[in-house]
């Protein structure tokens, strides 16, 4: 049994895998299934200031290997989220990852505010949503921006502040080097990739918001490549998501130097998952004679 | 046991038919998902190769035999893989998902109607009134008919429609359901099939003051709830929203449904 333990920005988590944002809701439907204790921590719903209702059906549309969504961050707003998800969330014995989100930098910072004194154990700050007009990527693709969001949120909160970047940039070193200055405790990446699919009959595309953010294994190589040169670039830990849907993708993950990853479209196809992945880490710890997992991260040898 | 409760597993295909042209039907050995399925929930079946899994309804649960029966359509490649799957042979499956129907007492007097592919989740419905439900189902031609027998056989009194008038009556299920409320009273109708249809059926309940349940359909992520994919426009209460099929239906209350 190897030591599974990580710690991100000062927060142990058991292991290191954890239902990304917008895959997982607030927990509720899968501890139907098995305890959420059993995972390294949840990043929960992606969140705004007011409820949202997301955008107009079809939101999801299947891709060779993957997946497109444009939910548009439908959730019941931060203080549902407060006073009903997040005390039964902290009863879960998991580590408690608020993602959050917002159309403004008000509205960020009020909700980094609001959950200031929660007992959340981290918040994500969400700057790379594809599916909101306003907000959402909109801060997360320009170096100005993401570093302004995140200096105004930094401000507003002591709790480890995790900045979620998109991948459809043109540089995403740039965006978490700018992101670390402001003091960002830790990155995520990547969010999902925008593309697009029609319908070759009604000509229209698939997706009611014509585009929509792709997931899924088809787009885990550019995950890996991307979380490879931001672990490389910045001197915080770095979470690594994208496409991961079993264990060697996690262990890949890591090695490329992710200190922890996050799993997102997998879960739909087997809800059991990030429970494979975490039995997987520890065999392959086993069975490598790698006492602590955390040992893995950035251990790639490039040529 | 709580409510909501659902499973995933392999489970056994041990029968295997063709009813029409595209159209399967399967009967999975899952004891225990038999035990806690109900009229109108779904199964969410994984299909190898693909990334999304396709939610089915359930057709027809029987709790001593321990199996559940779907019927589903070939509509795409997902549904063509599926259809492959042999007797004998494994099916990955979530569930049982979603709200079903409200069944009343056995003695009340209802009406299910389903058009097309539709038609399936109407049987499970239907068999628990017997001779107490008016079953108007409709098919595009005689030879896309399925599960005709089968109500027959749950004593159900069934008014067969095609469009083109190769079995049964010529014409749409809404000119049979007229016809029915017309004989008579009606505690309850359930309706699936394709949104015209509904949005017919949902006026005439009105017209008639009848209670009504319709099952959409829409595309799905994850099948429990999580992802929020599947949004229908509802309204409760004054106030429109986003309700998701997966969980909060497929089956709704037609007074909250938004049918644009």
């Amino acid at each position: 049994m190897a030591d599974l333990r990580v710690n991100i920005a000062g927060v142990e988590l058991k292991n290191p895998v954890i239902p990304a944002s917008g895959a997982f809701g607030f927990g509720r439907e899968y501890e139907k299934l098995y305890p959420l204790s059993k995972l390294g921590g949840i990043a929960t719903k992606g969140t705004t200031l007011n409820k949202k209702d997301g955008n107009p059906p079809p939101r999801i549309a299947e891709t060779p290997n993957g997946m497109l969504n444009s939910v548009g961050l439908q959730n019941p707003g931060i203080e549902h989220f407060i006073q009903e998800e997040l005390p039964h969330l902290k009863s879960c014995d998991t580590v408690v990852i608020a993602n959050i989100a917002g159309a403004t930098e008000e509205d960020c910072v009020e909700i980094a505010r609001r959950l200031e004194p929660t007992d959340v154990d981290m918040i994500e700050l969400n700057i790379s949503c594809p599916n909101v007009k306003q907000g959402g990527a909109a801060f997360g693709v320009h170096c100005q921006s993401a570093a302004h969001i995140t200096a105004a949120v930094r401000r507003a909160t002591k709790k480890p502040l995790m900045v979620k970047l998109s991948p459809n940039v043109t540089n995403i070193t740039e965006i978490a080097r700018a992101v670390e200055a402001e003091g960002a405790d830790a990155v995520s990446l990547i969010n999902t990739l925008l593309g697009m699919r029609i319908d070759l009959k009604t000509r229209r595309p698939v997706l009611k918001n014509n585009v929509g953010g792709m997931s899924g294994p088809a787009v885990f190589p550019i995950a890996v490549r991307m979380v490879w040169q931001v672990a490389n670039a910045v001197q915080i830990p770095v979470v690594g998501m994208g496409g991961i849907s079993a264990w060697n993708d996690a262990v890949e993950m890591m090695m490329a130097g992710a200190a922890a990853v996050q799993i997102g479209a997998a879960i739909f196809q087997d809800p059991f998952a990030p429970l494979k992945v975490i039995d997987g880490l520890n065999r392959y710890c086993d069975e490598n004679g790698i006492e602590r997992i955390s040992e893995l991260t950035g251990t790639v040898k490039p040529w | 046991m709580e409510q909501g409760t659902y499973l995933q597993g392999k489970y056994q295909l041990v029968e295997k038919k063709n009813l029409a042209k595209n159209t399967y039907d399967f009967t999975i050995a899952a004891k225990e998902m038999a035990e806690l399925a109900e009229a109108g929930q779904f199964v969410h079946l994984r299909v190898e190769g693909f990334m999304l899994r396709r939610p089915i309804s359930i057709c027809e649960i029987d709790r001593s035999a321990g199996t559940l029966r779907i019927v589903f359509e070939v509509r795409g490649e997902g549904t063509k893989q599926l259809a492959k799957i042999n007797e004998g042979e494994f099916v990955d499956v979530l569930g049982p998902l979603g709200r079903g129907f409200t069944l009343l007492p056995a003695n009340q007097s209802v009406i299910a109607v389903g058009g097309g592919i539709g038609v399936p989740p109407m049987l499970e419905t239907a068999k628990h009134y017997q001779k107490n439900a008016t079953v108007i189902i409709g098919f595009r031609s005689a030879n896309a008919v399925i599960l005709n027998d089968d109500f027959k056989a749950c004593g159900n009194d069934v008014m067969l429609c095609t469009d083109d008038g190769t079995m049964g009556a010529k014409g749409f299920v809404t000119q049979a359901l007229h016809k029915r409320l017309m004989e008579g009273h009606a505690d309850m109708i359930y309706a699936c099939g394709p949104h015209a249809m509904l949005k017919g059926v949902v006026e005439l309940a009105n017209e008639f003051g009848v209670p009504c349940e319709v099952s959409l359909e829409e595309r799905m992520g994850c099948g429990v709830g999580a992802c929020l994919v599947c949004a229908c426009k509802t309204v409760k209460n004054g106030e429109e929203y986003y309700a998701h099929v997966c969980k909060d239906g497929p089956v709704f209350p037609a007074e909250e449904v938004i049918f644009e």
